[in-house]
């Protein structure tokens, strides 16, 4: 059996340890704000926090995150400064990727209060949006720096 | 054409509607039955519903397209909302299921403002004119004495207001004005239309993850479903075997699904759908299937023995799709005589959500939660592949991570619902992103031959150009060969002033399924016919901007020979050149065009496309390091669509196909080896990341009162021959092939 919390709640899993944690959170604790995009750690849609840091949980296993700390979309505080300032900026076009993006971007303003263009190229760059949102996501991670997020 | 209905008298009330008050219709009448058989009895028909006001003021207001990033789910109903003068604080919105009283319900074309913008407006100024009659037969004044408010009528002279939620019942009561007599409001008027206040409905939901895709979707007692499909198109399953796949936790079952045969339409491809109690057990027990395919006439299809036929095509005179003066004649006089072949793959849509769905079939009716561009295609598709009636087939729409044209085809609703009926309860598919990038539509591989002769003054004297591609319509009938809508997609309406043109469209067969995406043929067509341009003005020593503006030549409309709806369309959007010479003017305006010093290895290129009748003008900025790699520092678009209803929106679609175009430009690319494709995900099928998107997008869009045009998709034909001809510029190198990761600059 597997004990971890997510968004602060205990939970026990006791299916397959290879399951990954995206379809754990979507498929048995009903939590959809995840989403799946590749299966590969490819496009970053499926972006949670474990234990502060973003990871990627369609990569990672259930066995992996024994006794961890999860924190999804839905364990955010609406409104996060990071979710204002994409409601200011009006960031999504589909927002299908958008929770992935400001999961990201959240634990990069954790780590770095005041990143460059540089510096959130570099690690937003992991996150893709077919809808092609990236100037919005940029100038909104730049807001919610200004706002202290 | 429709016609504007009170439905609450006929205490015709459904779903989230029910409790609301006043409930305007609209009887939808196709164009034809409408010119023959005006006026049947309303009563006769079915209405849909459009807008209802509720006892505390709530409005409901329908959106019948569908929603994957382009804003029309909010922009139409930000229309009703304006001519009701309604506070948008208290409207709700009830996304409609796939009914055909909606009229045309696919999202597609860009068309969804353009086609649905009067009615709205009518609908909403219905509401309104009624509200105020109420009010006015209340308080016993004349209607026009009264005026409204944001979600008040109210009488000036005697100071009385009353709530819309007040005046519902008593509104609900009255005649519908008729659609002439309706005042709408003046444009200065509008409160919504055409601000920068405007946000997407959904916009809190989706930051907070409370949106729901199709992903999302559940029906209680579902089962999830995930099948391998045949490799090639067409083949069958000889044998398979299941042993390992059913010893995977959570896996219950496998099913088959038989082998689509052409014409394909939206029908599953067939296969072997691996059925478990949870995603991750169907995807891990497809792992495990072995499956041996029989073989396909496809089995033969070669992305580069491929290309050499489409080539050797194009050097072949083809279909004449338009003709002015006489090329061939012009040709033989001589002149500079330049010749080039331009060649576009097949791309994959890769909307971020892959394609899925929710099926139930019970007693002999499918309920359906689909992320679809197109409820009534789900209907039709679904009741083909189950022999049942298409009014027997419900679809529920969900917001779409993104379409692009993809989930104009739903395929992956009618595996649900085979799998449902055969397992008698409900079943959710997921397609992977593997599933998704090689079980596509395709957008065509396209080969272009352009020729033209350039006089003593380096003007054209003459253009032909051959286009060659796999048709769309080969999805819809297998022998199909030429294109068709296609040519509308710009090349029968070449906006230039050249004496003698002919441009063509030579035959070619289908390998894999083709379909629409996002811009569709405008995209290669735009990307030889804008690359060209800038060759001959190379040719003739011409600065870019100045020789694409002696080519669109004088103000005046294009002489189009349109047919059918499309001359209907001409009327009221003619092919203005002067807004084509407005929009080349001010991108390169913006962009600083010769008015910049450069540094090394940076170059601007221009190019300018109307699609979608919209016109738009793009301007790319390269640097190209001394890797080779390609920077894009800024891009400058300026956009002619008419009148908008959010700018920003329309703003945020424009820099989205700079993206877009982008990976179009340089990085993806789908092939085919014998038969099978050969990407399968974002490490195969590159598109734009962060740190090689456009660092810098300006939009400008440009104050127009003519009728609305597209936005969707326009943005994306000018990009890939922009940027192209900014690698010019900046190296001197003129590529001629989609994308530039295959050219090696340095």
């Amino acid at each position: 059996m597997i004990r971890l919390k997510v968004n602060g709640q205990e939970k026990t899993f006791e299916g397959d340890p290879d399951m990954p944690l995206l379809w754990y959170l979507r498929d048995v604790a009903g939590l959809t704000g995840t989403k799946f995009g590749c299966g590969m750690s490819l496009c970053g849609a499926c972006t949670v926090h474990q234990n502060g840091e973003a990871i990627r949980s369609c990569t990672t296993a259930m066995k992996d995150v024994g006794g961890a700390e999860i924190t999804t979309i839905e364990g955010i505080a609406p409104m996060h400064p990071v979710q204002k300032a994409w409601m200011e900026i009006k960031v999504p076009q589909c927002g299908y990727c958008q929770t992935g993006q400001i999961m990201q971007a959240i634990a990069m303003l954790n780590n770095n209060k005041n990143p460059t263009d540089q510096d959130i190229d570099v690690v937003m760059s992991g996150n893709l949006c077919r809808c092609g949102t990236y100037p919005r996501i940029r100038a909104a991670i730049h807001q919610a720096a200004k706002e202290g997020a | 054409m429709s016609v504007i209905e009170n439905v609450s008298r006929r205490r015709f009330v459904q779903g989230a509607l029910a409790g609301g008050v006043l409930i305007l219709g609209a009887r939808y009448a196709p164009r034809l039955l409408h010119a023959e058989d005006e006026p049947t009895a309303p009563a006769a028909l079915d209405p849909g519903l459009w807008m209802a006001i509720a006892a505390d003021g709530t409005v409901t207001i329908v959106a019948h397209r569908s929603e994957m990033g382009c804003g029309s789910r909010t922009a139409l109903p930000l229309v009703v909302a304006d001519e009701l003068d309604a506070d948008w604080s208290k409207v709700k919105i009830d996304q409609a299921i796939g009914d055909p009283k909606y009229g045309d319900q696919d999202t597609d074309g860009s068309h969804s403002v353009r086609s649905s913008f009067d009615l709205m407006r009518q609908v909403g100024g219905s509401g309104r004119a009624m509200l105020i009659s109420a009010a006015a037969a209340q308080w016993k004044v004349s209607p026009s004495d009264c005026t409204t408010e944001l979600h008040f009528v109210v009488h000036r002279a005697s100071n009385r207001k009353l709530g819309y939620g007040e005046l519902a019942a008593a509104a609900a009561k009255l005649p519908v004005p008729k659609t002439d007599e309706l005042k709408l409001k003046s444009r200065s008027q509008w409160r919504y239309i055409g601000k920068e206040s405007n946000a997407l409905f959904d916009l809190p939901d989706m930051v907070t993850g409370k949106a729901v895709f199709g992903m999302d979707a559940t029906m209680p007692g579902m089962v999830f479903a995930s099948i391998e499909h045949p490799p090639v198109l067409g083949q069958k399953i000889k044998s398979y075997d299941d042993k390992a796949a059913l010893q995977i936790p959570g896996v219950k079952q496998t099913l088959t699904l038989d082998t689509v045969k052409p014409p394909h339409m939206f029908q599953p491809l067939g296969g072997v759908a691996v059925i478990a109690d949870n995603t991750w057990a169907a995807f891990k027990g497809r792992k495990s299937l072995k499956i041996d395919w029989d073989s396909s006439s496809h089995s033969s299809y070669n992305s580069a023995a491929y290309r050499k036929s489409l080539e050797a095509t194009s050097q072949k005179p083809g279909k004449v799709v338009r003709n002015i003066g006489d090329v061939d004649a012009a040709f033989k006089k001589g002149g500079k005589i330049i010749e080039a072949e331009y060649y576009a793959p097949h791309l994959a849509h890769a909307s971020m959500e892959p394609p899925v769905a929710v099926a139930e079939f019970r007693d002999g009716k499918v309920i359906a939660w689909a992320p679809t561009q197109n409820p009534q295609a789900v209907q039709d598709t679904v009741a083909t592949a189950l022999g049942i009636k298409k009014e027997d087939v419900t679809c529920h729409v969900t917001l779409l991570g993104g379409g692009f044209g993809r989930k104009s085809k739903p395929d992956q609703v009618a595996e649900a619902a085979i799998l449902s009926k055969q397992l008698g309860k409900p079943v959710k598919v997921v397609w992977t992103r593997e599933d998704d990038i090689r079980f596509d539509f395709y957008h065509s591989v396209a080969a272009m031959y352009m020729k033209a002769a350039l006089g003593a003054d380096g003007k054209p004297t003459a253009w032909l150009q051959r286009s060659v591609f796999p048709p769309i319509n080969s999805t819809f009938e297998a022998t199909a060969t030429y294109g068709d809508d296609e040519m509308g997609l710009g090349w029968n309406n070449l906006p230039f002033d050249i004496p003698n043109h002919r441009a063509e469209n030579g035959p070619a067969d289908y390998h894999v399924r083709i379909g629409w995406l996002r811009s569709v043929a405008n995209i290669y067509h735009a990307f030889a016919i804008q690359s060209f341009a800038d060759e001959l003005a190379k040719s003739a020593h011409k600065d870019s901007v100045e020789f694409l503006l002696g080519l669109i030549g004088p103000e005046r409309i294009i002489k189009l020979d349109a047919k059918g709806d499309d001359a209907e369309e001409a009327k009221l959007y003619p092919f203005d050149t002067a807004r084509l010479r407005r929009v080349v003017e001010i991108a390169a305006e913006k962009s600083g065009w010769g008015k910049r010093t450069l540094g090394k290895g940076r170059g601007l290129g221009i190019a300018a496309h109307r699609s979608f009748l919209t016109y738009v003008a793009t301007v790319v900025e390269v640097e190209v390091d001394n890797k080779g790699q390609v920077h894009i520092p800024g891009v400058w678009t300026a956009v002619d669509a008419g009148t908008v209803v959010s700018p920003d929106n329309v703003r945020n679609q424009f820099e989205g196909a700079a993206v877009f175009g982008t990976s179009l430009a340089l990085f993806s690319e789908i092939t085919a080896t014998n038969g099978a494709i050969d990407q399968s995900n974002f490490d195969s099928y590159p598109i734009t990341r962060m740190n090689r998107a456009p660092r810098q997008i300006t939009v400008t869009i440009v104050d127009s009162d003519a009728p609305p045009a597209g936005v969707g998709e326009p943005g994306v034909p000018p990009f890939a021959p922009a940027l192209y001809n900014a690698v010019f510029a900046a190296t001197g190198k003129r590529v001629r092939e989609l994308p530039l990761s295959k050219t090696k600059l340095v």
